[in-house]
């Protein structure tokens, strides 16, 4: 039974109605992978969330996203980030194969992971280009990077499917990828 | 693909009398994710800090991004024996900061514990951070059952609101 340190009885509130919130899908990977993918999304929520947990065979690697299979050059992609030493911003104004959803977010080993929730709104919206966001980030013990991105892809189709991936490197065993409908 | 409602309200404080901290304590396994959101102040210019399971060991780190509305810039911190999960050492009499902290696979016994915090304070910036907790031991995996939130200095105020939530993955 949860309890609350100083007043229990003061219990009240939600921030969000919870059957509002569905879990759609989730991969935990049980052997290395060159990607996840989660296809045949159904268009019966209104937005959609993704909860990772992941690490790669090799470490640094950026951690990158594209919809529905397009490989083709119509992605773009800005991000603010945080090394430790430094922050800065970057970006992809156009001409990308892929969404940036984290810089630096693969990291080594079983036992560190990187960590990130991703929003993708109104992704059935046939009236427009698709924009996800995400707030990602790795921490090493004494190295790490933290980010908040957002990337656009220009096609005004409704996402089916999402692709995330490292950019130069393997999912390592037990990462975790969760997909959430909010409706 | 498997479907079912999820994000259920765990417990949750609105403070009628002043606070040191606030405990979630007793926290089941039944869930993947939790999501800890707050809005208070406190009565004295401090940090806020995170501390799982109870455990005072340096086995706490984080890399911060943090933007005052002049600049940007970054830190990172090893052996802390909490998170510190904002930048802000300044008291507000008003209740006006919007902390949420997420914390994945919190119950999984295979990795460290990782987090990712975004707050707002609104008269000094934003802050994002991303945590790392290495046990009890500093090379362990244990599962999240307690989750201790407090002020570095002073007391949460009155009206100050605490809230867990859990998510279940399919």
């Amino acid at each position: 039974m949860p309890i609350i340190g100083t007043q229990a009885s003061q219990i009240s509130g939600h921030l969000l109605t919870p059957n509002n919130f569905e879990s759609i899908s989730t991969t935990t990977l049980s052997s290395t992978a060159s990607d996840v993918t989660f296809s045949s999304i159904p268009g019966t929520y209104k937005h959609l969330q993704i909860r990772v947990m992941a690490s790669a065979v090799s470490g640094n690697q950026d951690g990158l996203m594209q919809f529905n299979g397009d490989t083709g050059t119509n992605y773009s992609y800005h991000f603010l980030y945080g090394s430790g030493a430094g922050s800065g911003s970057a970006g992809a104004a156009t001409t990308q194969s892929y969404m940036l959803m984290s810089n630096n977010f693969y990291t080594t080993g079983t036992s560190l992971c990187g960590v990130a929730v991703i929003d993708i709104l109104d992704y059935t919206n046939t009236n427009k280009y698709k924009t996800m966001r995400s707030l990602a980030g790795v921490d090493m013990n004494g190295s790490g990077s933290m980010n908040l991105c957002s990337g656009n892809w220009r096609n005004t189709a409704a996402i089916t499917s999402i692709k995330l991936y490292p950019a130069g490197s393997t999912i390592n065993t037990y990462s975790s990828y969760a997909l959430y409908g909010v409706k | 693909m498997a479907a079912g409602p999820t994000y259920t309200s765990i417990a949750s404080n609105t403070l009628t009398s002043t606070a040191a901290s606030i405990t979630f304590s007793s926290i089941s396994g039944t869930y993947t994710d939790l999501i800890l959101a707050a809005s208070h102040g406190s009565s004295s210019a401090s940090n806020t800090y995170v501390r799982f399971n109870g455990v005072t060991g340096a086995y706490y780190s984080l890399t911060q991004l943090v933007g005052t509305g002049t600049a940007s810039m970054s830190s990172r911190e090893s052996g802390l024996t909490a998170f510190r999960i904002d930048n802000y050492a300044a008291a507000f009499t008003t209740i006006e900061n919007s902390y949420i902290i997420q914390i994945q696979n919190y119950s999984n016994t295979t990795t460290y514990k990782s987090v990712l915090a975004r707050c707002n304070a609104t008269q000094q910036g934003l802050e994002a951070t991303v945590g790392l907790w290495r046990g009890s031991t500093g090379s362990s995996t244990e599962a999240i059952t307690s989750i201790t939130y407090y002020p570095g200095g002073g007391s949460w105020l009155v009206g100050s609101y605490f809230a867990l939530y859990g998510i279940k993955a399919a």
